[in-house]
């Protein structure tokens, strides 16, 4: 019977999280391609000569969880060693994810750019007993906009 | 008051440094959200009510920071960083930190 109930949420798992995965993805090319005009850059300082300014720090956060599927087979790449494929793509969603979410608060603003992005992770549940396996991505940096006396 | 996490602002010069200024929060979450997301682990996905907690707080902290920072006199706060870390079995502390400034 334990045997049945593991089967049935791997399965259920692997099914439903790849086919989330698959329209998150989707959905993060889109609207990657609608923000393309709104530019972030790592550096520190933004470039010295521009006109008049207005700047606001902008955030964009996400928490993810992986499914049942992704779990067992991370914790079976645990005693093999070598890449965890699963936990790449998880992390990978959460910081595109997060990115988009900053630039939409940024493009609300009227911003173009945003400069000195961060970008922080963090696994809020760790050391929780029942753990569920989930991480928090945020981005943050400065909207710089640009103001029409400028 | 402005808040950037640049070290200095475009267009203007920092006229006295105030020293730093922080806010924190920490925050445990609710069972039904727990239970949601307990369900929510078997299919994956974003857990809304995770992202919503987190912001929500994250912005209190923030609010810490800027009240402590007009205590002072400041008009700004700059090279804000933002940190997260997770003190206790399933709760949060959520931390931010800067340096306070006067800006003309």
């Amino acid at each position: 019977m334990e045997l049945l109930i593991f089967v049935v949420l791997l399965t259920l798992g692997y099914a439903v999280g790849r086919w989330q995965e698959t329209r998150h993805f989707a959905s993060i090319q889109r609207r990657e391609k609608q923000l393309a005009g709104v530019l972030a850059f790592s550096t520190r300082h933004p470039p010295r000569d521009l006109p008049c300014v207005e700047t606001h720090l902008v955030c964009g956060s996400t928490v993810i969880s992986v499914d049942y599927f992704k779990q067992f087979s991370a914790a079976l790449r645990g005693l093999l060693g070598g890449r965890i494929n699963a936990y790449e793509s998880l992390l990978e969603r959460a910081r595109r994810e997060a990115l988009l979410r900053m630039k939409n608060d940024a493009a609300a603003r009227g911003a173009s750019a945003v400069f000195n992005v961060k970008l922080e992770t963090a696994s809020i549940t760790k050391g929780a007993r029942n753990q569920i396996g989930c991480v928090e991505v945020l981005a943050y940096g400065t909207a710089l906009i640009a103001t029409k006396t400028g | 008051m402005i808040i950037s996490n640049l070290e200095t602002l475009p267009g203007k010069t920092i006229v006295r440094h105030l020293g730093m200024v922080q806010g924190n929060t920490v925050r445990a979450k609710h069972v039904g959200r727990d239970l949601m997301a307990g369900i929510k682990n078997v299919f994956g996905g974003e857990l809304h009510g995770y992202t919503e907690l987190l912001t929500e707080s994250r912005e209190e902290a923030a609010d810490r920071m800027v009240e402590q920072a007009a205590s002072m006199g400041a008009n700004a706060v700059l090279n804000v960083r933002f940190s997260t870390s997770s003190v206790a079995a399933g709760a949060a502390e959520l931390f931010v930190y800067g340096t306070a400034v006067v800006v003309e």
